[in-house]
Parts: C-alpha cells; sequence; structure tokens
C-alpha cells in the first residue's frame, strides 16, 4: 500500500492552470524528488500535499486515509522549508520539540524526543542556542530535527540547500541522504537541481508547465529519457540536440548520413514526418581520427575531464573527455559515436521513439 | 505523459473528515476582522453618510431629519465667514506646505552632511511633534504677545520702530498660525526626508562624484529628483494636516480676532456646537471630507495598484 | 552619504553648515525655552523684563498654581482634575486599539482572504479623513449609548478612530515577517490563535512600542475629541488648557499658563525623549507607507 497517494490533482487560480492532472503513487520508505524548472508547478505540488494549498480537483492520500481536505497537523507529515523556518524567539530544543508541544505530548516524552533527535543529527551542543546565532548548515539540520521529532508519516522538502553555498550542498546532501536511509521516512523532496535529484531520489518525477514529463529511477530518466525536455534537463552538460529526417540508410541531418541501428530504424519506421531529433550525451561523443568532422571552438577544463565544444556540419556538438585533451580551439578533429548511444525523438511531439 | 511504476491496486482508504474545527480554522480569521472592520468601517463610512444627511437635513440646534436638499450649501456658499476660512485655508496651507517642506528639506540635506551632532540635532528639530497643537499654540499665542512678546525683546535690543500685532491684526493674524505650524511640523518634514535620503543607493552619488560633479549639483539633478515619492507622500500628509488644523488656531487665535483667523475645521465645529446650527456644521465637513478625498484617495488608490 | 569633504579642515562650507544649523536649533528652542523661563518667573519680572530674559528668582509658584488653582472656566482647580481625566482615558485606549490593531495586522498579512486587501483597503481610508465628518453622529451616538459624559466615551472614539493607524503599522510590520514561519507553526499542529501568541507576538516588540508611542501621543494630544465628545467631569488636559489659557479672567497670569502649558506637554516629551527613535519610526511608517 502506497505512503503517498496523488490522484488526478489539478490547481488553477482562475484562468490559469498551474497543475494539470498530476497522478503519483510513493511506496513507503520512498524518496520521490519533484524536479522541474521555477514554474513548472513542484512548489505548488507540495504545498498540496502538506495541505498549505487545496486542489482545485483531486485527491491525496497519505497513509491509506484521504487527507485532501484535512488540515496540515492533521495529515501527520513533517516539512523542511528552503529558509528553514526556525522560530526566532525559541532555542533549538524548544523548536525541535514546538510541534510535540502543540499536541499536548506530555514533557518527559518530549524531552525524549528532543534527546534521541538531536543525538541523531549531532546537535546536542546547540539545544540552548537561538537560531540566529546558528550557521547555515546547523539551522538545517534543527529544521530536519524539528520534522524528525514527530516520527511524521511523510517528510516534505522544500528546496532546503538552495539556500548554502556549493561546498556545503555537498555535505548536506550526503547527511539527508544518510539520514533517510537509516530513518527510513517516505520523502517528498522538491529541487530545481538535477544534481541533487539524480544522487538523493529512488525515484525523479520531472515536471514541467503543471504536468509530470517522466517518473522513473535516476538510471530511466538518464538512460532513458522519454521527452526531449527530460533529456536536456538531466544531465550537465546537457545532450547534444540534433536535427534530421528520415533517410535511405536511416538517419540524415544537414546532408550527412547518421548510422541508425535495426532497432532504432525498427521503431522509427516511415512515420516522423516532420523530422527525428537525435540526442547524443556529451560523455557518448569521443574525440578520434575518423568520423564526423568538425573545429573546436571551447576548451573547458574541469580537473577530471575536458568539455570540448567542436562546430561541426551538423552543428555545435558538446564532447565530455576523460582527463586533459591536446586539442586546442581551431584545431580540427574527427567525433565519433556509438549507433547505440543515439536516443531519438519525434521531432513534432519531442516524445521519445528509441 | 504518465510514465510511472507498476500501479499496485489503489486500497479503498478512509477519509479524514472536515471537522469541526477545520471549518472553524478556516473561519477564524474572518471572525477575528470582522468586529474591528465591521466598526471602523461604520465609524467611517456610516458616519460619513450620516453626516451627509444632516447636511441635507434642517436640523439647527438639534437633529430634524427634514430633507431640505441643498439648502444648507447655498447657506454656506453664502456666508461670508465660510468664505474668510476658504481663503484662510488657501493662506495657511499654501504657506505651511510651501515653508514646512523648503525648511524640512533643507535641514535632511544639511543633516545628511555627516554633522557630529546629528543626533542632538534631530531630536532638536523633531520635538515639536510630540507636543499637542494647543501646547504649541499657547507658548506661541505668548511669544507673539502684542506688547511683552517678540516685540518688546526687539524694542530692548534696540528695533523700537519694530511692531509685531499679528495676533491680534485681522489682517495678519492668520500668518501667525503659519509661524506657528511650520514650527511644529518642520521637523516632521525632516525625519522624512532624512529617511529618504539615506534610501539612496551610495553607489550612484559615487558614480556622480567620479563623474565630476560638484556636490550642489549632485543634489540638484540627482538625489532631489530621486526625492520624488518622499516628496508626494509628505506633500499628502501635510495638506491633510492642513486641512485638519483646528486645535492649533483654537489655542493660538482661537478663530479670531473676531473670525479673521477661522478655517474650516473651526467654522464646522463653531456652528455644529456653539451656534447651534448642526446642518450648516454637518455641509461645511462635507466639503472638508471632499476636498481631502480629492487629494488622498488618488494618493491611496496608485500606493496600493503599485503595491500589487 | 558620503562626501568627499575631510571633517578637520576649517573651511567655510562648514562653518556655514553649522550656522545655519544652530540658527534652526535656536529657532525650534525657543518656545521651550519661552516657556520654561516665563513659568518660573512671576508676573512683575514678566511684566519688566522681556520674553527672553531668565528669571531672576526662579520659583515654581506658576506651577503649584496652574495645578491646583488655577480657574479653568467656571472652576478653579487648575489643571489636576484634566491630567487625571487623561490618563484614565489614555491607558485604556493606547492598549486597546494596539493590541486589536496588531491582531487586525496578523490577519491582514498571514491569512489573507478574498476581499481582505479591499477591507484593508477601506480601512485605510479612515487614517486621512477629517474627523469632523464624524463628530455630529458620533456624539448622538454617545448620547444613545449613555457614555457620551464619561471617559469611556473618550475611549471608544479613541480606540475606533486610531484601528485604522494601529492596523497599518502592524499589518505592514508583519508583512515582512516570513510566510514559511506560519506555515512551519501550522504543520507542527498550532492554530491561528497559538501561532499569534507564541510566535507572531514575541516577534513583534519594536513595532509594538512604535504603536504605544504613536497612540500614546496622538490620543494625550488630541484636542478635538476632547471638547466635543466630553462632559463636564472628563475633559482631558488638552481642553484643561485651552480654558485655562483661554480664560478671560481679570489679569493674565501669564507665567501660570506657560507652567500649565508644559504640564500639559511634559508627558509626551518625555516619551519622546526616552524613546524617540521609536516615535520617528511611527512618523515614516505612518506616512511613508511600506
Amino acid at each position: 500500500m502506497g505512503a503517498l497517494s496523488i490522484r488526478n490533482v489539478r490547481r488553477s487560480y482562475g484562468n490559469v492552470d498551474i497543475l494539470k492532472g498530476i497522478d503519483i503513487e510513493v511506496e513507503a520508505g520512498d524518496f520521490l524528488i519533484l524536479v522541474g524548472p521555477s514554474g513548472c508547478g513542484k512548489s505548488t505540488l507540495l504545498n498540496i500535499i502538506a495541505g498549505l494549498d487545496k486542489p482545485t480537483e483531486g485527491e491525496i492520500h497519505i497513509g491509506g486515509r484521504d487527507v485532501t481536505h484535512a488540515l496540515p497537523k492533521d495529515r501527520d507529515i513533517a516539512m523542511v522549508f528552503q529558509s528553514y523556518a526556525l522560530y526566532p524567539n525559541m532555542n533549538v530544543a524548544q523548536n525541535i520539540s514546538f510541534g510535540l508541544e502543540m499536541r499536548n505530548v506530555p514533557k518527559p516524552e518530549r524531552d525524549a524526543a528532543i534527546q534521541r533527535v538531536s543525538k541523531m543529527l549531532q546537535i546536542e551542543h546547540l539545544l540552548d542556542r537561538k537560531p540566529g546565532q546558528l550557521s547555515g548548515g546547523q539551522r538545517q539540520r534543527v529544521a530536519m530535527g524539528r520534522a524528525l521529532a514527530r516520527n511524521p508519516t511523510l517528510f516534505l522538502f522544500d528546496e532546503p540547500l538552495s539556500n548554502l553555498d556549493a561546498k556545503l550542498r555537498v555535505e548536506m546532501r550526503a547527511e539527508i541522504k544518510h539520514l533517510h536511509n537509516k530513518a527510513q521516512v517516505t520523502t517528498v523532496y522538491v529541487t530545481h537541481d538535477q544534481v541533487e535529484a539524480m544522487t538523493l531520489g529512488d525515484h525523479i518525477a520531472v515536471m514541467k508547465g503543471g504536468l509530470i514529463e517522466q517518473l522513473g529511477s535516476p538510471d530511466e530518466i538518464y538512460s532513458r529519457p522519454a521527452t526531449r525536455f527530460v533529456a536536456e534537463f538531466i544531465g550537465s552538460p546537457a545532450m547534444n540536440i540534433v536535427n534530421g529526417q528520415r533517410a535511405a540508410n536511416g538517419f540524415a541531418s544537414h546532408g550527412i548520413d547518421l548510422t541508425l541501428n535495426d532497432e532504432q530504424r525498427a521503431l522509427v519506421g516511415n512515420g516522423h514526418a516532420e523530422g527525428i531529433l537525435y540526442g547524443l550525451r556529451p560523455e557518448a561523443v569521443l574525440l578520434s581520427d575518423a568520423g564526423l568532422p568538425g573545429t573546436v571552438s571551447l576548451v573547458e577544463p574541469t580537473g577530471p575531464e575536458t568539455y570540448v565544444l567542436v562546430d561541426t556540419p551538423i552543428g555545435k556538438m558538446m564532447a565530455r573527455v576523460p582527463g586533459k585533451v591536446h586539442q586546442v580551439v581551431g584545431d580540427n578533429v574527427h567525433l565519433h559515436w556509438s549507433a547505440n548511444e543515439a536516443h531519438l525523438f519525434d521531432a513534432k511531439t519531442e516524445r521519445r521513439v528509441s | 505523459m504518465n510514465t510511472t511504476t507498476a500501479t499496485p491496486l489503489r486500497a479503498a482508504s478512509t477519509a479524514v473528515p472536515i471537522s469541526m474545527a477545520t471549518r472553524l480554522s478556516e473561519w477564524m480569521p474572518k471572525l477575528v476582522l470582522a468586529p474591528s472592520f465591521l466598526l471602523a468601517f461604520f465609524f467611517i463610512y456610516g458616519l460619513m453618510a450620516w453626516n451627509g444627511y444632516l447636511s441635507l437635513s434642517a436640523s439647527r440646534l438639534l437633529p430634524n431629519y427634514e430633507f431640505v436638499g441643498l439648502q444648507q450649501y447655498a447657506t454656506l456658499w453664502e456666508s461670508d465667514r465660510w468664505w474668510v476660512a476658504l481663503k484662510n485655508l488657501g493662506i495657511y496651507g499654501g504657506l505651511f506646505l510651501f515653508f514646512g517642506m523648503a525648511i524640512g528639506l533643507l535641514l535632511a540635506i544639511l543633516l545628511d552632511q555627516k554633522i557630529r551632532a546629528e543626533g542632538v540635532l534631530r531630536t532638536v528639530y523633531l520635538y515639536p511633534m510630540a507636543l499637542s497643537f494647543i501646547v504649541t499654540g499657547t507658548a506661541w499665542k505668548w511669544i507673539l504677545n502684542p506688547g511683552l512678546g517678540l516685540e518688546k525683546v526687539m524694542h530692548e535690543w534696540g528695533w523700537t520702530s519694530f511692531g509685531f500685532d499679528w495676533l491680534i491684526n485681522p489682517d495678519r493674524a492668520i500668518y501667525t498660525v503659519v509661524i506657528a505650524g511650520v514650527w511644529q511640523s518642520a521637523g516632521f518634514v525632516m525625519a522624512l526626508f532624512l529617511a529618504g535620503l539615506r534610501g539612496i543607493d551610495d553607489s550612484i552619488l559615487k558614480a556622480a562624484q567620479i563623474d565630476g560633479a560638484s556636490l550642489p549639483r549632485i543634489y540638484w539633478r540627482i538625489i532631489i529628483p530621486s526625492l520624488r515619492p518622499v516628496f508626494f507622500s509628505t506633500l499628502m500628509v501635510l495638506s491633510h494636516l492642513a486641512i485638519k488644523s483646528f486645535d492649533l488656531v483654537m489655542a493660538l487665535t482661537a478663530g479670531g480676532p473676531g473670525y479673521a483667523t477661522d478655517m474650516p475645521a473651526t467654522f464646522m465645529y463653531t456652528m455644529a456646537f456653539s451656534r447651534g446650527q448642526i446642518g450648516l456644521g454637518a455641509a461645511s465637513a462635507t466639503i472638508m471630507l471632499a476636498t481631502v478625498a480629492a487629494i488622498v484617495v488618488p494618493y491611496l488608490y496608485s500606493e496600493l495598484r503599485a503595491k500589487k | 552619504m558620503n562626501t568627499a569633504v575631510t571633517p578637520n579642515r576649517l573651511d567655510w562650507h562648514r562653518l556655514a553648515l553649522w550656522s545655519v544649523l544652530l540658527v534652526f536649533a535656536a529657532f525650534f528652542l525657543l518656545p521651550m525655552y519661552v516657556m520654561l523661563t516665563t513659568s518660573l518667573k512671576d508676573m512683575a519680572q514678566i511684566r519688566d523684563g522681556n520674553l527672553l530674559s531668565l528669571p531672576t528668582a526662579p520659583s515654581f509658584a506658576a506651577w503649584d498654581k496652574a495645578w491646583s488653582h488655577a480657574c479653568t472656566g467656571i472652576d478653579c482647580g487648575g489643571l489636576k482634575p484634566f491630567f487625571m481625566n487623561s490618563v484614565l482615558m489614555v491607558i485604556p485606549a493606547v492598549l486597546i486599539s494596539t493590541l486589536l490593531g496588531a491582531i487586525n495586522g496578523y490577519v491582514l498579512s498571514k491569512w489573507r482572504f478574498k476581499g481582505s486587501e479591499l477591507m484593508f483597503a477601506l480601512m485605510l481610508f479612515g487614517v486621512f479623513m477629517p474627523m469632523q465628518v464624524v463628530l455630529l453622529p458620533m456624539s448622538q451616538i454617545l448620547g444613545w449609548m449613555g457614555i457620551a459624559s464619561s471617559v469611556w466615551g473618550l475611549v471608544l472614539v479613541h480606540v475606533v478612530a486610531g484601528l485604522p493607524s494601529t492596523t497599518l503599522f502592524f499589518r505592514n510590520y508583519y508583512v515582512g515577517l516570513p510566510d514559511e514561519l506560519v506555515k512551519a507553526a501550522m504543520l507542527d499542529g498550532a492554530g491561528f490563535w497559538r501561532i499569534f501568541w507564541r510566535i507572531v507576538l514575541p516577534l513583534s516588540t519594536p513595532i509594538t512600542v512604535v504603536t504605544l508611542i504613536w497612540q500614546f501621543t496622538n490620543i494625550w494630544n488630541d484636542f478635538l475629541y476632547g471638547i466635543v465628545f466630553s462632559g463636564a467631569g472628563s475633559k482631558p488636559v488638552t481642553v484643561g488648557l485651552n480654558n485655562l489659557a483661554n480664560t478671560t479672567s481679570s489679569v493674565k497670569e501669564y507665567n501660570v499658563d506657560m507652567a500649565a502649558a508644559m504640564i500639559a506637554g511634559l508627558p509626551t516629551l518625555f516619551v519622546y525623549i526616552v524613546a524617540g527613535k521609536y516615535f520617528v519610526r511611527g512618523l515614516t511608517a505612518g506616512a511613508v507607507k511600506g
């Protein structure tokens, strides 16, 4: 039985449709990521799950109960906000136990919860401090502690790492994952950062314009993106997309033939009159002595690998090369890849063909 | 569209009903705001309407709800005294606004020049706002006392021909109200402009200095124009203060000599509460309201619009 | 603002600057000086000397007379009864209007509902409305309620008249409190009132002080309501002062008048000196709608 069930949820403000029909089932203990660009509706969806917003249509079920009309406090959920929203006038211990206090949990039990949670998050030494005296990372932990203290059925995270600097973000990301492994609470996590999505999630829902473009495991999303949007959104640098047409040998773009393997040829068939989009992840593009000719226009070494942007007859292609390269801007190179690595999308619907 | 993982059969789940508590919590904000809102609404608009009706009635010493159309207004506009009051409002308003804004702006600019004693000076310029207009009026009445006040000081300092009988001079008395009013309010204008000046981005000024502009130039071309919003809100507050001037006039001149310093506010009070002309008083109050509304409503509207 | 002038050089600009500032300071301080010195002189010295001279034999006799014996119309009991009336009126009026303003501001900023912004806008006009327009109907109502001659009539009027301002102050302040704080509290199980008492109000100290001071100053200094809505036994100190200074009794005693003015003005002046910073915040918050 699912811990969270989102059924045909729609949300409109007057004429504007923010959510156009969302269906998601989340198993107990699962870590679901809602990822997408600004305005895709992910925060609205999170607020609806939390009860801070009402759906125009649809239902939310948490732990087997229909909570669509229930108040947030009756849904047995906890939430970590982007700004952490710690109560400035209370110290850490009071912040953590506030939810328990509101539910009239007796003091000894509250103290026990504070101990348990602060130990788990290693913030025991901060219990007397006020939020104003804490660092960003410490506040994050206190916010998580406040959520954990209530042992909820569902955890909600609203872009909690956005306010942190890059290094801290990586550390806290690991902590969140570690915590999830230990506590195993069903979690819904909203982010616009696809790296967070890929590293933290058991399942990812990529959203755009109020709809889910694809819902699947990180591997599925990465290896078999269902739409052009998902293909370009996930993975950095973004996938190379080339416009082309069905041709005798398979596929042709800008007068150059690109081979398709048998499976691809079969799936493409004779349709797709408006064209085909041919996608290649940068790591699939190899620099070699033979293949598609091109001129190097940009070289970006990042340390462990180098991104090389090449001008080719079929467009600009980004290659991701491990280690260093000896080519410089202006050099002539050849690009080569295996047909198996290509992702094909219909140019009109932008949906995956193969 | 949706590529979900294998969907298990959806079990029928128990619905959490919409409880009384939920309903109450939805209504609570409205319930809480309602009494204040109704009270304020009634106090403002209800009484306004009532006053409006009184102005269309034949009321004299006591309210008499007989409808007489615009008769009271006709009487109003034929009244010499009302015209004097309007004229005074014009004179007072104009001078009060001008000097108040000019002095306030000047003081703000001067104080903005990194003065060591800024805090003390600010306190000195602003303390009059903490006083009641009655206190101010009483004090200035003494200072401008013909014979024993300012005039006497001037005589003793050598200017024997100096005459200052403005307080009892029907043509000049209104200017004494201006002096007292500006004294009371200039500090307030200063505070507003100072806040506005402090809100200006430093980097703009640095850029201007690098561009070679002199200080007065910078003030004239950059700073003062960017204070436009402050100008408007100050203008609005001062106008509304001027139109409401009652306390100050009563204390300083009691509308006198005769009714030479009458203002719409004192006119209204006298008519309604000591002359037994309630209908006339109500009519004058309505005119005052219309004047204030004409200034304030567009301003409020544009402010609230901008906020959206 | 940064100007390039180094403060140490004695240059004419600074000298001119300081002279202007000091002249204005003198202008603003003049009435206070005059009030104080006159109140400490006796009438003989007032007649012989001039406005600016210091008292030769300062005494508080005028103050004593102003407080307990001066004539304010028919009665000659000084300002004391009026002062007491003001105290009785100001305290409940300030406290009630501030509390209600806080609650209203809380609703308008954190619990917005359809029409709440419109309600706020309508209430806002009350800040500017000329009171003349409600004087007549209000006195009728107070008469019907039976409180026209008591301090409570004045308290009611000041509370209702002050609501738009106090609501404005708190609402603008609370808009600056993060909404997520309220959401977090809701998730924690706190309801409308608990969120107010436990979280929002504890964070309101600055604006509460501003509002208390603003209301105290305005209500204490008010004259119009005081003169229209009070009965014989409930007139506030401003009315008392005006009566005292304007009675056409035999001899004008200017020193008593000045002492009376000082007595009436000292409470708000004191608050201003002690907490002036907050007073200024109130002024700028009220006028420059944030």
